[in-house]
């Protein structure tokens, strides 16, 4: 596992937004790395710079106000912020591409499905207009959408929106990116038609050999796809490990407390226990931990020290004191 | 579709009726006399009363609406009190110069009205943004006969390089086919007319753009920051196009339905005469005529141009209707 280069390696990434009320630090010193092949979860709450760290990794963040003040995007070895806009145009649908929360909102309601997919295979690759339709309906045979060569031709509103989904999934594929990332794909979807689409993304992992960063905060939906989790708070890591170690063995409060507040099936109805309190304004953090206002196990030092990500097993990262070496030191 | 063009032009004829009413009441009301500003000043009182009685103005309201609407559903728009002339045939040749004027001043309002608002909005706060919104909205405030008349000022009498009134220099010959000069002028090949034409088209197109290109750009802009911001426009980046299609495609198409309204509504009101820049480089379109036809009370002509125009009117905002289908392929008519 060790020796795979990674894919992708995200080096204390800080994107800051610069607003006339102050800095928001919406991504401070986030660290982490996907493997080819392997599915990475984002999990967080709204705020937490999930998909402001899937933006900056496409360079697609809004600026200004948005500027990405420190840090590295290591992709195939090659550092994306150092790219060109140019460079990027061509890695952004082709290398690394992405699907988005709402299907309703993210495709463009006066073109047609065709027309919105052949312009993006042709964006990449030196093919004709008649290939890139065939590929086209050759992916929304993919994708599992009955009758495509007719079907191609239809405008979104013409579609459900489980099955606009999956067209934006089958764009996202159009030119076999070696990383899809997908932003809280099935938030906006019914119950059972986010279980087809989670289906689906393991189904086009396997046979496409890509790798996946799901963005949630759905920590069902990360046990039922990821292979490893990033926890985030704040713009900051909490936790970083894999799947099976976060749900049998997490250890950062936060992760905890989000585990706490999923619904359970069980005889004796017990009550959710939701994490007190809301995430802090990212525009003015309280010194030191930004999860201790809301910590159940704060302590002294939480209010004045900022903890780093610590490695405290194989593979598993923290970033709380109660589990730093150092804390003894400090709070003595 | 067919069946809704179809309703669209029933309601053309409550429209229409209402509009007569309104045109024949409208001139009736104003003070004025057309047996007098035929006769002028020093006709006797008898001579007065003949002509009236001749031209059926002592009728009552009544009785001369109901001649008025009888001869239009017969499809006779009347003849002129001035000029004794069919005004079905004055307007023949009267309609394709305001038209041509029109859409000249459309195609300068639309393209640079588009282009600036584009721009503004894609450069959102930069000097570009302020200095054509600022523009814009002199544009908008501008009284047109003001700038009519400093454009004939500048262009015409200080530096002599425009002609300052009419369709046409005299002594410049050209065989009319449809009365457009430019298209007549193309069509005979007579480049030497469509060089004078196109001369005489510019102050008075420029003028007559003036505040349509204001509001496009206006409307423009906002339609397309509102626009940019959407989720597919994130979609289109993230897939990687270029930042001109992104714009022109994606963003464009989706920020000019509310521009085509503005469209089609000053293309109507233009096509309807533009009464003030018609009166002041001389254009011998629609505006002047019905201009004329007030000051000289021709009833008939007025009362029978309006309605023409409304019916334009009308026509032109059903087109504009039928081409927001074009645009988003969501809108049902049934």
């Amino acid at each position: 596992m060790e020796s795979v280069k990674p894919l992708l390696e995200v080096k204390n990434l800080h994107t800051h937004f610069f607003t006339k009320t102050g800095v928001v630090r919406a991504v401070d010193g986030v660290n982490f790395d996907v493997k080819p092949g392997e599915t990475l979860g984002i999990v967080g709450e709204s705020g937490s710079g999930k998909s402001i760290t899937a933006m900056s990794i496409l360079g697609l963040i809004p600026s200004p106000p948005g500027r990405i003040v420190d840090g590295e995007i290591l992709f195939k070895g090659e550092d994306l912020l150092k790219k060109s806009e140019n460079q990027m145009r061509q890695i952004r649908g082709k290398e690394i591409s992405m699907v988005f929360q709402d299907p309703m909102t993210s495709l463009n309601p006066v073109f047609s499905v065709e027309k919105q997919m052949v312009e993006t295979v042709l964006a990449h690759e030196k093919v004709t207009k008649k290939q890139a339709r065939d590929r086209a309906i050759e992916l929304l045979n993919l994708v599992g959408i009955p009758d495509p060569s007719k079907r191609v031709k239809n405008y979104p509103h013409e579609f459900s929106g489980g099955m606009r989904q999956r067209v934006m999934i089958a764009m996202a594929l159009a030119c076999n990116p070696s990383l899809l990332i997908a932003d809280e794909p099935t938030t906006a979807l019914d119950v059972t038609i986010q279980a087809q689409i989670l289906e689906l993304f393991k189904k086009m992992q396997k046979e496409l050999d890509m790798a996946i960063i799901m963005i949630t905060h759905d920590l069902g939906v990360v046990a039922e796809v990821c292979d490893r989790v990033l926890v985030m708070y704040a713009g900051k890591p909490a936790e970083f490990t894999d799947t099976k170690k976060l749900f049998d063995q997490g250890k950062h409060p936060y992760t905890l407390g989000l585990m706490n507040s999923i619904p359970k099936i069980s005889p004796n109805k017990e009550k959710l226990i939701p994490i007190t309190g809301l995430p802090p304004n990212l525009g003015d953090l309280p010194k030191g931990c930004s999860f201790a206002p809301r910590c159940k196990h704060v302590m002294d030092s939480c209010l004045s020290i900022d903890p780093t990500l610590q490695e405290i097993d194989e593979n598993h990262f923290v970033r709380c004191l109660l589990y730093e070496e150092s804390k003894k030191a400090v709070t003595t | 579709m067919l069946k809704y063009i179809t309703s669209r032009l029933l309601m053309l004829i409550p429209v229409l009726i209402g509009v007569s009413i309104l045109a024949f009441s409208l001139i009736h009301l104003v003070p004025g006399d057309p047996a007098r500003s035929i006769l002028g000043e020093k006709a006797t009182a008898a001579q007065l009363e003949a002509l009236r009685n001749e031209l059926g103005l002592n009728d009552p309201y009544v009785v001369q609406y109901g001649r008025f609407l009888g001869h239009i559903l017969q499809g006779d728009l009347g003849k002129s009190i001035q000029s004794k002339e069919s005004i079905g045939v004055e307007l023949i040749q009267k309609l394709p110069a305001t038209i041509e004027l029109a859409i000249f001043a459309m195609v300068i309002a639309i393209v640079i009205g588009v282009l600036a608002g584009v721009i503004a909005a894609v450069k959102q706060y930069s000097w570009f943004d302020n200095i054509s919104m600022t523009v814009s909205l002199f544009g908008v405030s501008l009284p047109i006969f003001w700038l009519g008349l400093m454009m004939i000022w500048i262009f015409s009498v200080t530096f002599n390089i425009l002609p300052p009134s009419g369709r046409l220099t005299t002594g410049v010959e050209l065989n009319t086919i449809t009365n457009f000069y430019l298209l007549d002028s193309i069509l005979t090949g007579n480049w030497v007319a469509l060089k004078d034409a196109f001369l005489h088209l510019l102050m008075p197109g420029i003028a007559l753009a003036t505040i349509p290109m204001a509001i496009i750009a206006r409307m423009t802009r906002s339609s397309m920051l509102e626009v940019m911001r959407q989720d597919y426009i994130r979609t289109a980046n993230a897939k990687g196009l270029r930042k001109t299609i992104i714009i022109f495609q994606h963003a464009l198409k989706n920020a000019s339905l509310p521009v085509l309204t503005v469209v089609g509504l000053q293309f109507g009101l233009l096509l309807g005469g533009a009464v003030l820049t018609e009166s002041i480089f001389s254009w011998p379109g629609v505006g002047r005529y019905v201009y004329l036809a007030v000051l000289g009370r021709d009833y008939p002509v007025v009362q029978s141009t309006i309605l023409v125009i409304a019916a334009i009117f009308v026509f032109v905002n059903l087109i504009t209707d039928i081409l927001y289908k074009y645009l988003d392929p969501r809108i049902k008519y049934e």
